[in-house]
């Protein structure tokens, strides 16, 4: 019973600092919010880039010549094998030094992270397309089809509608991975609540508030990608009588 | 005598150390309805997938119109796929597209026509196979029977001088396998030229000008309907026969 004393008494002087915390994070929003643009603009970007490069690598992991496979396959081994953080501070304070090339924090966030996410999002794409009935690149064949149109116009439309769910994963995950450029200076959520937070000595709320809009931009990411789902849906084509 | 539409010469495939198809040869002239008949793993599938190179045969030739198809060249092969209709045993519609889409993608991506005109095409052979009104619904929206008539379609599409059918009607409920044949029938009444696959005897002694059985990667016999249904004189092929007869019902 008597350490209930204290801890009532630190909840009072919690709530007595509520109104200074929120006008902490009132103060800091627009710049916070300043910088969940920057964040998207990194996940999209790296989310488009890893869909450039995931989706040729899939293609060619599975119709490939072999030699390409295996290539594909120490790509994908390369670059999920190697910690984010290594890779961002070896592109950027190795590589981009070394070679003399002169390119923004920003810019190599979105190449390291699409880099990463292709790999990951090539495996997407690669189980979406053995999934498919052998069946249907035969008929295409059948037509006259070259493998490339085969590919272009039958397996990946229906691989592409079967990826959106892997996708909606892959999303949060590039989310949360995007506050680790805060490392190279990119002006991310992560990295001014940081800067607020030591410069104000508020810690709690502002690291709140960090995380209360990156639960927002999970949840309407992965919201947006369930309503794309339901658009690409092929009217009666539910395998689980969904 | 009139030269044949289509010509294979001792095609021979091995998966392996197994040997699929030992040796089949075939002529096929124009109009002929060429049934294959024989137990499961005979070679009957591998053999039509042979013969438009859906899986390439280790040993033989094929003559299509006279001309030899060289397969190795990619721009041959895709030619000469384009004048060889396939018909599978379980569709192959392509899930993704309407029964109008799948009908006319090949028209549109494979023979460079516009959408239009390869639309306006592709309503025809949709009225002719009976299924106009059901031209915007999706396969899974199909009925089996309905599918592997919107197939026979998207073959016909293609202008095809020969087509290949490997068991159309055997992923099909009985009542069901009716209107595929009627199709089918009605292609044979037009001229045609077919090579099928098929455990439906009754409907094989009706339509076919030859009965080819096949056993273990070989051609055993070929014959009229009548001698391999009533003078088979290979007794495999009268035991078979006998078998399927008591299975399948009537001669036709």
């Amino acid at each position: 019973m008597r350490h209930r004393v204290p801890l009532f008494h630190t909840f009072l002087k919690a709530i007595e600092r509520m109104p200074e915390s929120l006008i902490a994070i009132m103060d800091a929003l627009p710049y916070l919010l300043q910088g969940s643009i920057v964040t998207l603009i990194v996940v999209v970007g790296a989310m488009g880039l890893g869909f450039a490069l995931g989706a040729p690598l899939a293609v060619g992991q599975v119709y490939g010549h072999p030699v390409l496979r295996r290539f594909i396959a120490v790509y994908v081994w390369f670059f999920r094998g190697i910690p984010l953080l290594v890779f961002l501070f070896l592109f950027y304070f190795g590589l981009c030094t070394a070679l003399d090339i002169n390119l923004s924090a920003f810019t190599v966030a979105i190449i390291v992270l699409g880099l990463i996410s292709s790999a990951y999002q090539s495996q997407i794409f690669r189980g979406s397309i053995l999934s498919l009935p052998e069946g249907q690149l035969k008929a295409a064949r059948a037509l006259g089809m070259s493998d490339f149109k085969a590919i272009s116009f039958i397996i990946l439309p229906q691989a592409l509608r079967l990826s959106i769910p892997g996708w909606s994963n892959e999303y949060s995950i590039l989310l949360k991975d995007s506050a680790v450029t805060y490392a190279l200076g990119v002006a991310e959520i992560m990295a001014r609540s940081h800067f607020v937070a030591t410069r104000t000595y508020q810690h709690l709320p502002l690291y709140f508030a960090a995380g209360v809009i990156f639960l927002v931009l999970t949840w309407a990411g992965t919201k947006g990608l369930r309503l794309l789902e339901e658009r690409a849906r092929i009217p009666g084509y539910s395998p689980h009588g969904l | 005598m009139t030269a044949p539409i289509l010509r294979i010469e001792n095609i021979s495939k091995r998966y392996g150390k197994k040997d699929v198809l030992k040796g089949a040869s075939l002529d096929v002239k124009k109009g002929d309805l060429k049934i294959l008949i024989g137990p499961s793993g005979a070679g009957k599938s591998t053999l039509l997938q042979c013969i438009n190179f859906l899986v390439k045969p280790d040993e033989g030739r094929i003559w299509l119109d006279e001309q030899e198809v060289h397969y190795a060249n990619k721009r041959d092969l895709y030619a000469y796929r384009q004048k060889v209709g396939m018909i599978f045993q379980d569709f192959n519609l392509f899930d993704h597209l309407t029964a109008l889409e799948n009908v006319r993608i090949g028209m549109v991506r494979v023979k460079g026509m516009g959408k239009a005109e390869a639309g306006e095409r592709a309503v025809l052979e949709l009225e002719r196979v009976g299924l106009k009104e059901h031209m915007q619904k999706y396969p899974a929206q199909l009925s089996g029977g309905q599918k592997q008539r919107v197939s026979i379609a998207r073959a016909l599409a293609m202008d095809p001088r020969v087509m290949l059918l490997d068991e159309p009607t055997s992923a099909l409920d009985p009542e069901l396998i009716g209107e595929v044949h009627a199709v089918i029938r009605d292609l044979g009444n037009n001229g045609m030229t077919m090579i099928m696959a098929t455990h439906q005897i009754g409907f094989a002694s009706s339509l076919a000008s030859e009965i080819l059985f096949m056993e273990d990667g070989r051609i055993l016999e070929r014959g009229t309907p009548d001698k391999i249904f009533n003078h088979a004189e290979n007794a495999r092929t009268q035991e078979f026969c006998s078998k399927i007869t008591e299975l399948y019902g009537e001669r036709g």
